[in-house]
């Protein structure tokens, strides 16, 4: 039933940039529109292409923030989500923890 | 002949009306949630909007490209391992695995883990066994990684808890002493569901989900709210978001107050102000769906709770959408036509921030 509603609604996850608006609504309780708005800007992309795999794909790639299919050695999990907060310009609990570990 | 709609009734019976009956069921069910809500009704622009969903052929419907919304995570990956009463597949898979699985191979926007009891109380015990799984598991994901339990009050009662049952109380005409009880089983969940949450939060812990909130009533939900308030103060780095466990407060106890609203009574738009004041990031609303009624009448009723409560706050709404809430046919294995007619509605009607 889940993967109805995020095959109908979702905005596709790590596949595209779910997670990222995601981390906008828990960190910054931002509505629908202005954390897609904050996420769009800080991918440099157009609000419509944070769900196109098409850009997506490719992009995050690019940014080291962790892609859908699995590329031994690439960024993901932890090292992904380093990333994503600085690019993101959030503080994510995680990523705080590590970093305390290893300065 | 008359032309004649597939669609469902509430518990997933597979029916037909025709295109007048479904309009008026639209019709009655926003009146029926705005009666109730004390809300106002949908426009007719918004309705036959609903109606069209309703009416669409395509056996799966979905919102307009650009509408997405986020999807949380409500302990979902937990249906790759449970069992049937969980709606679960089965499968011998770990919390982790189950938890990779559903952000890469689904697509998940946020992921959760939680112990399979799904309640604070019985994860204190072992919460260091949690913090352990959490903080491993947390390592692999890159999509958000909530921690997801209820405050289910219900457990802190006799026979499962130390506090005289209210549900025994009650038919004795003991009204102060039920009273009593739910405060002090209140307070002991509140100091449960921080001490859980500052232990989570020492290991990293992304987002922490408050299941089901005020499910034995306004103590219920009391407990929870104060718990939220308490963990912003102590842990104001760990997002705390809270879900509703229906779109009426009941009044177990009646006199309860949070930031000096009665909680007894609440319909979904109070329920989140007092979410927000009290310092959640995101609030879960959770619409009753009546199964004598149909899947028309269900959404449109929803459709009209949810724009309503999206208006009343700032944060984002997410609305509950599992079996028997949002729209969606109260039954084991919700059938995927109405799932996504009650997914689309909401989104693109009920402007929910997300489900």
């Amino acid at each position: 039933m889940h993967i109805a509603h995020i095959v109908a609604s979702g905005m596709g996850g790590i596949r595209t940039s779910g997670d990222l608006v995601a981390w906008m609504q828990m960190t910054h309780k931002m509505k629908i529109f202005e954390a897609k708005h904050y996420v769009a800007d800080k991918l440099g992309v157009d609000i419509i292409d944070l769900t196109n795999e098409e850009v997506m794909r490719q992009l995050r790639e690019q940014l080291e923030i962790g892609v859908i299919t699995s590329i031994a050695g690439s960024p993901k999990g932890l090292r992904a989500k380093l990333k994503i907060a600085e690019l993101l310009e959030i503080k994510i609990n995680s990523v705080n923890l590590f970093k305390s570990q290893i300065t | 002949m008359t032309y004649r709609i597939l669609t469902r009734m509430g518990d997933g019976e597979r029916v037909t009306m025709s295109a007048a009956e479904i309009k008026e069921d639209i019709s009655e069910g926003i009146r029926d949630a705005a009666q109730s809500a004390e809300i106002p009704e949908l426009t007719a622009g918004e309705s036959e909007q609903l109606f069209n969903i309703m009416a669409e052929p395509s056996r799966t419907v979905s919102v307009s490209a650009g509408e997405e919304v986020v999807v949380t995570d409500d302990g979902c990956s937990m249906s790759f391992y449970a069992g049937q009463d969980s709606s679960g597949i089965g499968v011998p898979l770990s919390r982790m695995q189950a938890i990779l699985t559903y952000e890469r191979a689904c697509a998940a926007d946020t992921t959760s883990i939680g112990h399979s009891d799904y309640s604070f109380k019985p994860v204190k015990p072992i919460i260091n066994f949690e913090m352990n799984e959490y903080y491993t598991t947390s390592m692999m994901t890159t999509a958000p990684l909530f921690y997801g339990a209820q405050p289910n009050m219900g457990l802190y009662f006799q026979p499962d808890g130390p506090y005289p049952n209210p549900a025994d109380l009650l038919p004795q005409g003991k009204i102060k002493e039920a009273c009593e009880t739910q405060e002090a089983a209140a307070e002991q969940l509140r100091n449960d569901i921080v001490f859980v949450g500052k232990k989570l939060n020492s290991i990293g812990c992304e987002g922490l989900n408050l299941d089901t909130c005020g499910s034995a009533g306004d103590a219920d939900l009391l407990a929870a709210l104060q718990a939220v308030a308490d963990l912003k103060k102590a842990t104001p780095d760990m997002p705390v978001i809270m879900g509703g466990s229906g779109e009426f407060v009941l009044g177990m106890h009646g006199d309860v107050a949070f930031d000096g609203k009665r909680l007894a009574g609440m319909y979904p738009q109070d329920q989140a102000k007092v979410a927000e004041s009290a310092g959640a990031s995101i609030y879960g609303v959770a619409i009753n769906t009546n199964t004598n009624k149909s899947a028309a009448w269900n959404i449109a009723r929803a459709v009209a709770l949810v724009k309503a409560a999206v208006a009343a706050v700032d944060i984002p709404i997410h609305v509950n959408v599992g079996m028997g809430v949002g729209g969606v046919p109260m039954m084991e294995a919700p059938p995927i036509d109405t799932v996504t007619r009650a997914s689309k509605s909401l989104v693109q009607i009920g402007k929910a921030d997300g489900l």
